[in-house]
Protein backbone atom coordinates (compact mmCIF):
# COMPACT_ATOMS: atom_id res chain seq x y z
CA UNK A 1 0.00 0.00 0.00
CA UNK A 2 2.56 2.48 1.16
CA UNK A 3 4.93 1.25 -1.50
CA UNK A 4 2.30 1.82 -4.16
CA UNK A 5 1.77 5.38 -2.92
CA UNK A 6 5.55 5.91 -3.03
CA UNK A 7 5.72 4.41 -6.50
CA UNK A 8 3.03 6.71 -7.75
CA UNK A 9 5.39 9.66 -7.17
CA UNK A 10 8.18 8.02 -9.15
CA UNK A 11 9.05 7.51 -12.74
CA UNK A 12 10.27 3.93 -12.98
CA UNK A 13 10.46 1.23 -15.61
CA UNK A 14 11.12 -1.55 -13.15
CA UNK A 15 14.79 -1.95 -14.02
CA UNK A 16 16.69 1.35 -13.88
CA UNK A 17 16.75 3.92 -11.12
CA UNK A 18 13.62 5.54 -9.87
CA UNK A 19 13.25 9.22 -10.58
CA UNK A 20 11.20 11.30 -8.19
CA UNK A 21 8.58 13.23 -10.10
CA UNK A 22 6.24 14.24 -7.30
CA UNK A 23 2.66 14.71 -8.38
CA UNK A 24 3.64 14.70 -12.06
CA UNK A 25 2.18 11.22 -12.61
CA UNK A 26 -1.20 12.44 -11.44
CA UNK A 27 -0.93 15.54 -13.55
CA UNK A 28 -0.08 13.48 -16.63
CA UNK A 29 -2.90 11.14 -15.80
CA UNK A 30 -5.44 13.94 -15.63
CA UNK A 31 -4.21 15.21 -19.00
CA UNK A 32 -4.28 11.75 -20.57
CA UNK A 33 -7.22 11.53 -22.95
CA UNK A 34 -7.05 7.72 -23.07
CA UNK A 35 -7.45 7.61 -19.31
CA UNK A 36 -10.57 9.77 -19.46
CA UNK A 37 -11.84 7.67 -22.32
CA UNK A 38 -11.33 4.53 -20.23
CA UNK A 39 -13.26 6.06 -17.34
CA UNK A 40 -16.12 7.00 -19.64
CA UNK A 41 -16.15 3.52 -21.19
CA UNK A 42 -16.12 1.86 -17.79
CA UNK A 43 -19.08 3.91 -16.62
CA UNK A 44 -21.04 3.30 -19.80
CA UNK A 45 -20.48 -0.44 -19.54
CA UNK A 46 -21.32 -0.35 -15.86
CA UNK A 47 -24.60 1.45 -16.54
CA UNK A 48 -25.53 -0.71 -19.52
CA UNK A 49 -25.00 -3.85 -17.48
CA UNK A 50 -26.11 -2.99 -13.96
CA UNK A 51 -29.54 -1.50 -14.62
CA UNK A 52 -30.97 -4.37 -16.70
CA UNK A 53 -29.13 -6.93 -14.60
CA UNK A 54 -30.65 -5.85 -11.30
CA UNK A 55 -34.09 -5.54 -12.85
CA UNK A 56 -33.90 -9.02 -14.33
CA UNK A 57 -32.50 -10.40 -11.09
CA UNK A 58 -35.46 -8.99 -9.20
CA UNK A 59 -37.89 -10.58 -11.66
CA UNK A 60 -36.14 -13.94 -11.46
CA UNK A 61 -36.09 -13.76 -7.68
CA UNK A 62 -39.87 -13.24 -7.61
CA UNK A 63 -40.44 -16.10 -10.01
CA UNK A 64 -38.16 -18.40 -8.02
CA UNK A 65 -39.87 -17.39 -4.83
CA UNK A 66 -43.23 -18.50 -6.14
CA UNK A 67 -41.86 -21.77 -7.44
CA UNK A 68 -41.12 -24.45 -4.91
CA UNK A 69 -40.64 -27.46 -7.15
CA UNK A 70 -37.07 -28.12 -8.31
CA UNK A 71 -35.90 -25.02 -6.50
CA UNK A 72 -32.38 -26.38 -5.99
CA UNK A 73 -32.08 -27.28 -9.66
CA UNK A 74 -33.11 -23.76 -10.67
CA UNK A 75 -30.68 -22.17 -8.27
CA UNK A 76 -27.79 -24.26 -9.50
CA UNK A 77 -28.67 -23.55 -13.13
CA UNK A 78 -28.92 -19.81 -12.56
CA UNK A 79 -25.71 -19.70 -10.57
CA UNK A 80 -23.45 -21.70 -12.88
CA UNK A 81 -22.53 -18.74 -15.14
CA UNK A 82 -21.05 -17.03 -12.12
CA UNK A 83 -18.57 -19.75 -11.24
CA UNK A 84 -17.16 -20.47 -14.65
CA UNK A 85 -13.94 -19.09 -15.97
CA UNK A 86 -14.29 -15.67 -17.49
CA UNK A 87 -11.52 -16.29 -19.99
CA UNK A 88 -13.25 -19.35 -21.42
CA UNK A 89 -16.65 -17.74 -21.54
CA UNK A 90 -15.28 -14.54 -23.06
CA UNK A 91 -13.85 -16.67 -25.85
CA UNK A 92 -17.27 -18.26 -26.34
CA UNK A 93 -19.04 -14.92 -26.37
CA UNK A 94 -16.36 -13.52 -28.62
CA UNK A 95 -17.31 -16.06 -31.26
CA UNK A 96 -21.03 -15.53 -30.68
CA UNK A 97 -20.59 -11.79 -31.27
CA UNK A 98 -18.22 -12.14 -34.22
CA UNK A 99 -19.35 -10.56 -37.50
CA UNK A 100 -20.45 -13.97 -38.83
CA UNK A 101 -21.20 -15.31 -35.36
CA UNK A 102 -24.31 -16.75 -33.83
CA UNK A 103 -25.76 -13.44 -32.68
CA UNK A 104 -25.69 -11.94 -36.16
CA UNK A 105 -26.87 -15.22 -37.70
CA UNK A 106 -29.91 -15.05 -35.49
CA UNK A 107 -30.49 -11.44 -36.45
CA UNK A 108 -30.19 -12.44 -40.09
CA UNK A 109 -32.75 -15.18 -39.57
CA UNK A 110 -35.25 -12.61 -38.34
CA UNK A 111 -34.51 -10.24 -41.18
CA UNK A 112 -31.79 -7.91 -39.91
CA UNK A 113 -29.47 -8.55 -42.83
CA UNK A 114 -26.50 -6.43 -41.83
CA UNK A 115 -26.36 -7.60 -38.25
CA UNK A 116 -24.75 -5.54 -35.53
CA UNK A 117 -21.10 -4.57 -35.30
CA UNK A 118 -20.80 -6.19 -31.90
CA UNK A 119 -17.03 -6.01 -31.86
CA UNK A 120 -16.50 -3.05 -34.13
CA UNK A 121 -18.86 -0.23 -33.19
CA UNK A 122 -18.79 1.74 -29.98
CA UNK A 123 -22.26 0.80 -28.81
CA UNK A 124 -21.81 -2.78 -30.04
CA UNK A 125 -18.64 -3.30 -28.03
CA UNK A 126 -20.19 -1.91 -24.89
CA UNK A 127 -23.38 -3.91 -25.34
CA UNK A 128 -21.44 -7.11 -25.97
CA UNK A 129 -19.37 -6.65 -22.81
CA UNK A 130 -22.48 -5.67 -20.85
CA UNK A 131 -24.34 -8.76 -22.04
CA UNK A 132 -21.49 -10.93 -20.81
CA UNK A 133 -21.58 -9.23 -17.44
CA UNK A 134 -25.36 -9.55 -17.22
CA UNK A 135 -25.21 -13.24 -18.12
CA UNK A 136 -22.55 -13.81 -15.50
CA UNK A 137 -24.06 -11.89 -12.59
CA UNK A 138 -27.81 -11.96 -12.99
CA UNK A 139 -28.22 -15.34 -11.29
CA UNK A 140 -25.94 -14.35 -8.45
CA UNK A 141 -28.01 -11.25 -7.74
CA UNK A 142 -31.28 -13.14 -8.16
CA UNK A 143 -30.22 -15.58 -5.45
CA UNK A 144 -29.23 -12.72 -3.16
CA UNK A 145 -32.63 -11.08 -3.74
CA UNK A 146 -34.36 -14.41 -3.22
CA UNK A 147 -32.69 -14.81 0.17
CA UNK A 148 -33.92 -11.34 1.06
CA UNK A 149 -37.45 -12.19 -0.09
CA UNK A 150 -37.57 -15.31 2.00
CA UNK A 151 -36.54 -13.35 5.05
CA UNK A 152 -39.64 -11.10 4.83
CA UNK A 153 -42.11 -12.16 7.54
CA UNK A 154 -45.40 -13.57 6.22
CA UNK A 155 -47.33 -11.31 8.60
CA UNK A 156 -46.42 -8.27 6.52
CA UNK A 157 -48.18 -9.76 3.52
CA UNK A 158 -51.17 -10.71 5.62
CA UNK A 159 -51.38 -7.16 6.96
CA UNK A 160 -51.17 -5.72 3.46
CA UNK A 161 -53.97 -8.01 2.31
CA UNK A 162 -56.17 -7.09 5.25
CA UNK A 163 -55.61 -3.43 4.37
CA UNK A 164 -56.78 -4.18 0.86
CA UNK A 165 -53.53 -3.66 -1.00
CA UNK A 166 -53.37 -4.91 -4.56
CA UNK A 167 -50.35 -6.81 -5.79
CA UNK A 168 -48.71 -3.74 -7.26
CA UNK A 169 -49.01 -1.88 -3.99
CA UNK A 170 -47.75 -4.89 -2.11
CA UNK A 171 -44.74 -5.09 -4.37
CA UNK A 172 -43.71 -1.45 -4.09
CA UNK A 173 -44.81 -0.65 -0.55
CA UNK A 174 -44.01 -3.90 1.23
CA UNK A 175 -41.53 -5.99 -0.73
CA UNK A 176 -39.21 -3.36 -2.13
CA UNK A 177 -38.76 -1.41 1.14
CA UNK A 178 -38.08 -4.67 2.97
CA UNK A 179 -35.53 -5.61 0.35
CA UNK A 180 -33.79 -2.26 0.52
CA UNK A 181 -30.65 -3.44 2.34
CA UNK A 182 -30.28 -6.37 -0.03
CA UNK A 183 -30.78 -4.17 -3.08
CA UNK A 184 -28.16 -1.79 -1.77
CA UNK A 185 -25.77 -4.68 -1.23
CA UNK A 186 -26.31 -5.70 -4.84
CA UNK A 187 -25.83 -2.13 -6.09
CA UNK A 188 -22.60 -1.75 -4.13
CA UNK A 189 -21.12 -5.05 -5.24
CA UNK A 190 -22.05 -4.46 -8.86
CA UNK A 191 -20.51 -1.00 -8.74
CA UNK A 192 -17.28 -2.31 -7.30
CA UNK A 193 -17.19 -5.15 -9.82
CA UNK A 194 -18.20 -2.82 -12.62
CA UNK A 195 -15.31 -0.46 -11.96
CA UNK A 196 -12.89 -3.38 -12.20
CA UNK A 197 -13.85 -4.84 -15.58
CA UNK A 198 -10.78 -6.27 -17.20
CA UNK A 199 -10.87 -9.83 -18.50
CA UNK A 200 -13.70 -9.34 -20.99
CA UNK A 201 -12.00 -6.50 -22.84
CA UNK A 202 -8.52 -7.95 -22.52
CA UNK A 203 -9.43 -11.34 -23.95
CA UNK A 204 -11.79 -9.97 -26.62
CA UNK A 205 -9.37 -7.42 -27.99
CA UNK A 206 -5.89 -8.64 -27.17
CA UNK A 207 -3.30 -6.94 -29.27
CA UNK A 208 0.40 -6.17 -29.05
CA UNK A 209 -0.21 -2.75 -30.46
CA UNK A 210 -0.87 -0.40 -27.52
CA UNK A 211 -2.86 1.90 -29.80
CA UNK A 212 -5.55 -0.72 -30.31
CA UNK A 213 -5.84 -2.25 -26.85
CA UNK A 214 -9.50 -2.24 -26.00
CA UNK A 215 -10.64 -2.83 -29.56
CA UNK A 216 -11.54 -0.52 -32.44
CA UNK A 217 -11.37 3.09 -31.33
CA UNK A 218 -10.39 1.79 -27.88
CA UNK A 219 -14.09 1.68 -27.13
CA UNK A 220 -13.58 -1.33 -24.89
CA UNK A 221 -10.69 0.22 -22.97
CA UNK A 222 -11.50 0.08 -19.28
CA UNK A 223 -9.69 1.63 -16.34
CA UNK A 224 -8.10 -1.60 -15.20
CA UNK A 225 -7.17 -2.61 -18.73
CA UNK A 226 -5.37 0.70 -19.15
CA UNK A 227 -3.68 0.27 -15.79
CA UNK A 228 -2.46 -3.16 -16.85
CA UNK A 229 -1.32 -1.97 -20.23
CA UNK A 230 0.64 1.01 -18.89
CA UNK A 231 2.23 -0.96 -16.06
CA UNK A 232 3.08 -4.25 -17.69
CA UNK A 233 3.25 -3.55 -21.41
CA UNK A 234 4.77 -0.10 -21.31
CA UNK A 235 6.52 -0.71 -17.96
CA UNK A 236 5.45 2.61 -16.51
CA UNK A 237 5.04 1.33 -12.99
CA UNK A 238 4.69 4.75 -11.38
CA UNK A 239 1.93 5.66 -13.81
CA UNK A 240 0.14 2.39 -13.13
CA UNK A 241 0.39 2.92 -9.38
CA UNK A 242 -1.05 6.41 -9.72
CA UNK A 243 -3.92 4.97 -11.72
CA UNK A 244 -4.50 2.37 -9.02
CA UNK A 245 -4.89 5.15 -6.50
CA UNK A 246 -7.35 7.06 -8.64
CA UNK A 247 -9.35 3.85 -9.07
CA UNK A 248 -9.31 3.40 -5.32
CA UNK A 249 -10.51 6.98 -4.87
CA UNK A 250 -13.38 6.32 -7.29
CA UNK A 251 -14.44 3.17 -5.46
CA UNK A 252 -14.18 4.87 -2.08
CA UNK A 253 -16.26 7.76 -3.41
CA UNK A 254 -18.98 5.33 -4.51
CA UNK A 255 -18.85 3.48 -1.21
CA UNK A 256 -19.38 6.77 0.62
CA UNK A 257 -22.26 7.80 -1.66
CA UNK A 258 -23.91 4.43 -1.18
CA UNK A 259 -23.40 4.57 2.55
CA UNK A 260 -24.94 8.06 2.65
CA UNK A 261 -27.90 6.79 0.70
CA UNK A 262 -28.50 4.00 3.21
CA UNK A 263 -28.18 6.09 6.33
CA UNK A 264 -30.01 8.98 4.67
CA UNK A 265 -33.00 6.94 3.64
CA UNK A 266 -33.13 5.27 7.03
CA UNK A 267 -33.55 8.64 8.65
CA UNK A 268 -36.25 9.71 6.21
CA UNK A 269 -39.61 7.98 6.35
CA UNK A 270 -40.11 4.46 5.10
CA UNK A 271 -40.20 5.49 1.47
CA UNK A 272 -36.66 6.65 1.02
CA UNK A 273 -34.33 6.72 -1.90
CA UNK A 274 -34.06 2.97 -2.17
CA UNK A 275 -37.81 2.66 -2.63
CA UNK A 276 -37.82 5.13 -5.45
CA UNK A 277 -34.86 3.37 -6.97
CA UNK A 278 -36.61 0.03 -6.60
CA UNK A 279 -39.80 1.43 -8.07
CA UNK A 280 -37.92 2.69 -11.06
CA UNK A 281 -36.38 -0.72 -11.52
CA UNK A 282 -39.78 -2.30 -11.18
CA UNK A 283 -41.27 -0.47 -14.14
CA UNK B 1 -27.81 -32.07 6.35
CA UNK B 2 -30.82 -33.91 5.06
CA UNK B 3 -32.92 -32.82 8.00
CA UNK B 4 -31.89 -29.24 7.57
CA UNK B 5 -32.74 -29.32 3.92
CA UNK B 6 -36.18 -30.67 4.50
CA UNK B 7 -36.82 -28.00 7.07
CA UNK B 8 -35.71 -25.34 4.61
CA UNK B 9 -38.02 -26.68 1.96
CA UNK B 10 -40.93 -26.77 4.36
CA UNK B 11 -40.47 -23.14 5.28
CA UNK B 12 -40.47 -22.01 1.69
CA UNK B 13 -43.40 -24.16 0.80
CA UNK B 14 -45.48 -22.71 3.56
CA UNK B 15 -44.56 -19.15 2.89
CA UNK B 16 -44.69 -19.15 -0.83
CA UNK B 17 -48.43 -19.30 -1.49
CA UNK B 18 -49.37 -16.39 0.74
CA UNK B 19 -46.49 -14.05 -0.04
CA UNK B 20 -46.11 -14.63 -3.72
CA UNK B 21 -49.75 -14.94 -4.36
CA UNK B 22 -49.86 -11.32 -3.39
CA UNK B 23 -46.60 -10.24 -4.89
CA UNK B 24 -46.92 -11.63 -8.37
CA UNK B 25 -50.65 -11.82 -8.75
CA UNK B 26 -53.20 -14.52 -8.12
CA UNK B 27 -51.73 -17.98 -7.69
CA UNK B 28 -53.95 -19.41 -10.38
CA UNK B 29 -53.02 -22.40 -12.49
CA UNK B 30 -52.34 -20.29 -15.56
CA UNK B 31 -50.02 -17.99 -13.61
CA UNK B 32 -48.10 -20.94 -12.25
CA UNK B 33 -47.57 -22.30 -15.74
CA UNK B 34 -46.34 -18.94 -16.99
CA UNK B 35 -43.97 -18.67 -14.05
CA UNK B 36 -42.56 -22.06 -14.91
CA UNK B 37 -42.19 -21.20 -18.58
CA UNK B 38 -40.36 -17.98 -17.72
CA UNK B 39 -38.04 -19.76 -15.31
CA UNK B 40 -37.23 -22.47 -17.83
CA UNK B 41 -36.50 -19.83 -20.42
CA UNK B 42 -34.08 -18.22 -17.97
CA UNK B 43 -32.40 -21.57 -17.36
CA UNK B 44 -32.02 -22.01 -21.12
CA UNK B 45 -30.35 -18.63 -21.51
CA UNK B 46 -28.13 -19.38 -18.53
CA UNK B 47 -26.98 -22.72 -19.84
CA UNK B 48 -26.98 -22.08 -23.57
CA UNK B 49 -23.42 -20.70 -23.79
CA UNK B 50 -22.18 -23.97 -22.28
CA UNK B 51 -24.10 -26.00 -24.81
CA UNK B 52 -22.79 -23.76 -27.55
CA UNK B 53 -19.28 -24.28 -26.23
CA UNK B 54 -19.75 -28.04 -26.48
CA UNK B 55 -21.08 -27.67 -30.03
CA UNK B 56 -18.16 -25.53 -31.14
CA UNK B 57 -15.61 -27.75 -29.43
CA UNK B 58 -16.91 -30.83 -31.21
CA UNK B 59 -17.01 -29.66 -34.84
CA UNK B 60 -14.47 -28.33 -37.29
CA UNK B 61 -13.57 -24.69 -37.62
CA UNK B 62 -15.23 -24.64 -41.04
CA UNK B 63 -18.50 -25.77 -39.46
CA UNK B 64 -18.28 -22.98 -36.93
CA UNK B 65 -17.84 -20.36 -39.64
CA UNK B 66 -20.57 -21.69 -41.91
CA UNK B 67 -24.01 -20.22 -42.36
CA UNK B 68 -26.54 -21.19 -41.19
CA UNK B 69 -24.74 -22.14 -37.99
CA UNK B 70 -24.59 -25.76 -36.97
CA UNK B 71 -26.57 -26.28 -33.79
CA UNK B 72 -25.82 -29.88 -32.88
CA UNK B 73 -22.54 -31.31 -31.57
CA UNK B 74 -20.27 -33.06 -34.03
CA UNK B 75 -17.76 -35.88 -33.76
CA UNK B 76 -14.55 -33.85 -33.64
CA UNK B 77 -14.35 -33.39 -29.89
CA UNK B 78 -11.56 -35.86 -29.18
CA UNK B 79 -9.56 -34.68 -32.14
CA UNK B 80 -9.86 -31.05 -31.05
CA UNK B 81 -8.94 -31.92 -27.48
CA UNK B 82 -5.87 -33.75 -28.76
CA UNK B 83 -4.83 -30.62 -30.63
CA UNK B 84 -5.16 -28.55 -27.45
CA UNK B 85 -3.01 -30.99 -25.51
CA UNK B 86 -0.40 -30.78 -28.23
CA UNK B 87 -0.31 -27.04 -28.73
CA UNK B 88 -0.34 -25.69 -25.21
CA UNK B 89 1.06 -27.96 -22.60
CA UNK B 90 -2.43 -28.54 -21.27
CA UNK B 91 -1.61 -31.04 -18.54
CA UNK B 92 1.25 -28.93 -17.22
CA UNK B 93 -0.97 -25.89 -16.86
CA UNK B 94 -3.79 -27.99 -15.44
CA UNK B 95 -1.30 -29.35 -12.90
CA UNK B 96 -0.03 -25.85 -12.06
CA UNK B 97 -3.56 -24.60 -11.61
CA UNK B 98 -4.48 -27.55 -9.41
CA UNK B 99 -1.39 -27.10 -7.23
CA UNK B 100 -2.05 -23.40 -6.82
CA UNK B 101 -5.78 -23.80 -6.18
CA UNK B 102 -5.43 -26.69 -3.72
CA UNK B 103 -2.53 -25.34 -1.65
CA UNK B 104 -3.95 -21.83 -1.85
CA UNK B 105 -7.31 -23.04 -0.54
CA UNK B 106 -5.75 -25.10 2.26
CA UNK B 107 -3.65 -22.13 3.37
CA UNK B 108 -6.61 -19.76 3.26
CA UNK B 109 -8.72 -22.15 5.33
CA UNK B 110 -5.95 -22.56 7.87
CA UNK B 111 -4.87 -18.95 8.29
CA UNK B 112 -8.33 -17.42 8.04
CA UNK B 113 -9.84 -19.75 10.60
CA UNK B 114 -6.85 -19.36 12.91
CA UNK B 115 -7.07 -15.58 12.76
CA UNK B 116 -10.85 -15.68 13.06
CA UNK B 117 -10.60 -17.94 16.11
CA UNK B 118 -8.27 -15.46 17.79
CA UNK B 119 -10.42 -12.47 16.83
CA UNK B 120 -13.61 -14.13 18.04
CA UNK B 121 -12.47 -15.68 21.29
CA UNK B 122 -9.38 -13.90 22.59
CA UNK B 123 -8.56 -10.45 23.88
CA UNK B 124 -5.29 -8.92 22.82
CA UNK B 125 -3.86 -5.41 22.47
CA UNK B 126 -5.13 -3.33 19.57
CA UNK B 127 -7.63 -6.04 18.59
CA UNK B 128 -10.29 -3.59 17.42
CA UNK B 129 -7.77 -1.58 15.45
CA UNK B 130 -6.30 -4.67 13.78
CA UNK B 131 -9.72 -5.95 12.82
CA UNK B 132 -10.69 -2.56 11.46
CA UNK B 133 -7.51 -2.37 9.43
CA UNK B 134 -8.19 -5.85 8.08
CA UNK B 135 -11.72 -4.90 7.02
CA UNK B 136 -10.37 -1.76 5.36
CA UNK B 137 -8.22 -3.91 3.08
CA UNK B 138 -11.44 -5.59 1.95
CA UNK B 139 -12.52 -2.30 0.36
CA UNK B 140 -9.31 -1.83 -1.57
CA UNK B 141 -9.42 -2.94 -5.18
CA UNK B 142 -7.00 -5.74 -6.00
CA UNK B 143 -5.65 -3.66 -8.88
CA UNK B 144 -4.23 -1.10 -6.50
CA UNK B 145 -1.74 -3.65 -5.23
CA UNK B 146 -1.09 -5.13 -8.67
CA UNK B 147 2.04 -3.09 -9.38
CA UNK B 148 3.61 -3.10 -5.88
CA UNK B 149 2.84 -6.78 -5.41
CA UNK B 150 4.49 -7.57 -8.70
CA UNK B 151 7.54 -5.52 -7.75
CA UNK B 152 7.71 -7.28 -4.37
CA UNK B 153 7.53 -10.68 -6.04
CA UNK B 154 10.25 -9.66 -8.48
CA UNK B 155 12.45 -8.49 -5.58
CA UNK B 156 11.98 -11.84 -3.84
CA UNK B 157 12.90 -13.54 -7.08
CA UNK B 158 9.52 -15.29 -7.07
CA UNK B 159 8.10 -13.84 -10.26
CA UNK B 160 7.35 -16.71 -12.57
CA UNK B 161 7.21 -19.34 -9.84
CA UNK B 162 4.08 -20.84 -8.34
CA UNK B 163 4.97 -19.30 -4.97
CA UNK B 164 4.05 -15.91 -6.40
CA UNK B 165 0.55 -17.23 -7.04
CA UNK B 166 0.08 -18.99 -3.74
CA UNK B 167 1.68 -16.89 -1.00
CA UNK B 168 0.14 -13.41 -1.58
CA UNK B 169 -3.35 -14.91 -1.42
CA UNK B 170 -2.75 -17.16 1.58
CA UNK B 171 -5.07 -15.19 3.85
CA UNK B 172 -7.82 -12.74 3.08
CA UNK B 173 -10.11 -10.32 4.83
CA UNK B 174 -13.33 -11.85 3.56
CA UNK B 175 -12.47 -15.29 4.93
CA UNK B 176 -11.45 -13.96 8.31
CA UNK B 177 -14.63 -11.93 8.55
CA UNK B 178 -16.77 -14.88 7.49
CA UNK B 179 -15.11 -17.31 9.90
CA UNK B 180 -15.20 -14.84 12.76
CA UNK B 181 -18.96 -14.39 12.37
CA UNK B 182 -19.34 -18.12 12.37
CA UNK B 183 -17.06 -18.60 15.39
CA UNK B 184 -18.98 -16.02 17.40
CA UNK B 185 -22.30 -17.69 16.72
CA UNK B 186 -21.50 -21.33 16.90
CA UNK B 187 -18.51 -21.89 19.12
CA UNK B 188 -19.67 -21.80 22.77
CA UNK B 189 -17.22 -20.40 25.33
CA UNK B 190 -18.08 -23.28 27.65
CA UNK B 191 -16.55 -25.72 25.24
CA UNK B 192 -13.30 -23.77 25.21
CA UNK B 193 -13.35 -23.52 29.00
CA UNK B 194 -13.78 -27.25 29.25
CA UNK B 195 -10.80 -27.68 26.97
CA UNK B 196 -8.76 -25.30 29.08
CA UNK B 197 -9.57 -27.28 32.22
CA UNK B 198 -8.27 -30.33 30.43
CA UNK B 199 -5.04 -28.40 29.88
CA UNK B 200 -5.26 -27.49 26.21
CA UNK B 201 -3.36 -24.44 24.99
CA UNK B 202 -4.34 -21.97 22.26
CA UNK B 203 -3.32 -24.05 19.32
CA UNK B 204 -4.80 -27.24 20.65
CA UNK B 205 -8.11 -25.51 21.38
CA UNK B 206 -8.07 -24.19 17.84
CA UNK B 207 -7.23 -27.45 16.19
CA UNK B 208 -9.20 -29.94 18.29
CA UNK B 209 -12.14 -27.95 19.61
CA UNK B 210 -12.84 -25.16 17.15
CA UNK B 211 -11.85 -26.75 13.84
CA UNK B 212 -14.38 -29.61 13.88
CA UNK B 213 -17.17 -27.13 14.60
CA UNK B 214 -16.02 -24.81 11.83
CA UNK B 215 -16.52 -27.47 9.20
CA UNK B 216 -19.72 -26.15 7.53
CA UNK B 217 -18.32 -22.63 7.26
CA UNK B 218 -15.02 -23.98 5.99
CA UNK B 219 -16.82 -25.90 3.27
CA UNK B 220 -18.28 -22.72 1.83
CA UNK B 221 -15.08 -20.74 2.19
CA UNK B 222 -13.15 -23.61 0.62
CA UNK B 223 -15.27 -23.88 -2.52
CA UNK B 224 -15.47 -20.12 -2.82
CA UNK B 225 -11.70 -19.74 -2.55
CA UNK B 226 -10.97 -22.65 -4.86
CA UNK B 227 -13.19 -21.24 -7.60
CA UNK B 228 -11.72 -17.79 -7.11
CA UNK B 229 -8.13 -18.97 -7.44
CA UNK B 230 -8.93 -21.23 -10.37
CA UNK B 231 -10.53 -18.38 -12.27
CA UNK B 232 -8.07 -15.66 -11.39
CA UNK B 233 -6.67 -14.21 -14.56
CA UNK B 234 -5.04 -10.82 -14.10
CA UNK B 235 -2.55 -11.77 -11.37
CA UNK B 236 -1.19 -14.93 -13.05
CA UNK B 237 -1.10 -13.02 -16.33
CA UNK B 238 1.11 -10.40 -14.73
CA UNK B 239 3.34 -12.46 -12.51
CA UNK B 240 3.87 -15.69 -14.47
CA UNK B 241 6.67 -14.33 -16.60
CA UNK B 242 7.96 -17.84 -17.21
CA UNK B 243 6.10 -19.32 -20.20
CA UNK B 244 6.55 -22.90 -18.95
CA UNK B 245 4.61 -22.22 -15.81
CA UNK B 246 1.28 -20.88 -16.93
CA UNK B 247 -2.02 -21.42 -15.25
CA UNK B 248 -4.93 -22.74 -17.24
CA UNK B 249 -6.54 -19.33 -17.70
CA UNK B 250 -3.40 -17.73 -19.08
CA UNK B 251 -2.61 -20.75 -21.25
CA UNK B 252 -6.13 -20.59 -22.63
CA UNK B 253 -5.86 -16.88 -23.37
CA UNK B 254 -2.58 -17.55 -25.16
CA UNK B 255 -4.17 -20.35 -27.15
CA UNK B 256 -6.85 -17.88 -28.17
CA UNK B 257 -4.32 -15.28 -29.25
CA UNK B 258 -2.00 -17.60 -31.14
CA UNK B 259 -4.49 -20.01 -32.72
CA UNK B 260 -7.51 -17.81 -33.06
CA UNK B 261 -8.10 -18.95 -36.61
CA UNK B 262 -8.56 -22.45 -35.26
CA UNK B 263 -11.79 -21.72 -33.43
CA UNK B 264 -12.67 -25.33 -32.79
CA UNK B 265 -9.39 -26.04 -31.01
CA UNK B 266 -9.65 -22.90 -28.90
CA UNK B 267 -13.20 -23.90 -27.94
CA UNK B 268 -12.05 -27.38 -26.97
CA UNK B 269 -9.46 -25.75 -24.72
CA UNK B 270 -12.11 -23.51 -23.19
CA UNK B 271 -14.32 -26.50 -22.57
CA UNK B 272 -11.49 -28.42 -20.92
CA UNK B 273 -10.78 -25.51 -18.60
CA UNK B 274 -14.40 -25.10 -17.57
CA UNK B 275 -15.38 -28.71 -16.86
CA UNK B 276 -13.29 -29.36 -13.70
CA UNK B 277 -14.66 -26.24 -12.10
CA UNK B 278 -18.27 -27.07 -12.84
CA UNK B 279 -17.69 -30.48 -11.25
CA UNK B 280 -16.30 -28.88 -8.09
CA UNK B 281 -19.20 -26.44 -7.99
CA UNK B 282 -21.85 -29.10 -8.48
CA UNK B 283 -20.38 -31.21 -5.68
CA UNK B 284 -20.61 -28.35 -3.22
CA UNK B 285 -23.49 -26.47 -4.80
CA UNK B 286 -26.07 -26.96 -2.09
CA UNK B 287 -23.84 -25.74 0.72
CA UNK B 288 -22.49 -23.02 -1.41
CA UNK B 289 -25.76 -21.47 -2.51
CA UNK B 290 -27.30 -21.58 0.94
CA UNK B 291 -24.30 -19.97 2.62
CA UNK B 292 -23.95 -17.37 -0.08
CA UNK B 293 -27.52 -16.25 0.48
CA UNK B 294 -27.06 -16.28 4.24
CA UNK B 295 -23.93 -14.14 3.96
CA UNK B 296 -25.68 -11.50 1.91
CA UNK B 297 -28.84 -11.10 3.96
CA UNK B 298 -27.02 -10.92 7.27
CA UNK B 299 -24.83 -8.12 6.07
Amino acid sequence: MVFSLYLSFQDWDGVGDMRFVGLQQYKWLLEDSVFWHSILNTFQIWFLSTVPMLFLALVIAFLLHSQTRFSTVYRVAYFIPNVTSMVAMTIVFGSVFAQAGLANSMLRAIGVEDGVGWLSSSLGIKSAISLMIIWRWVGYNALIFLAGLQAIPTELFEAARVDGANSRQTLFRVVVPQLRPVILFAVITSTINGLQIFTESQVLFYSDDPGTTGGPGQEGMTIVLYLWQKSFNDLQFGYGAAMGWLLFALIALFAIINWRLVSGSERADGRGIALRKGARNGR
Amino acid sequence: MAVERRRGAAVTADRAPSSVGLAVGAGSRATRIWVRVALLLGVLVSLFPFYWLVVMASVTTQDILSYPPRLVPGAQLLHNMGEVIERVDFFASLFNTLVVAVTGTVLVLFFDSLAAFAFAKYEFPAKKFLFGALMATYMIPAQLSLVPQFVTMAEFGWAGSLKALIIPGAANAFGIFWMRQYAQNSLPDELLDAGRIDGAGFFRLYWQVAMPLFRPALAFLGIFTFIGIWNDYIWPLVVMVNPDRLTLQVALANLNVVYNTDYAVVMAGALMSVVPLIVVFLIGARHFLRDLAAGATKM
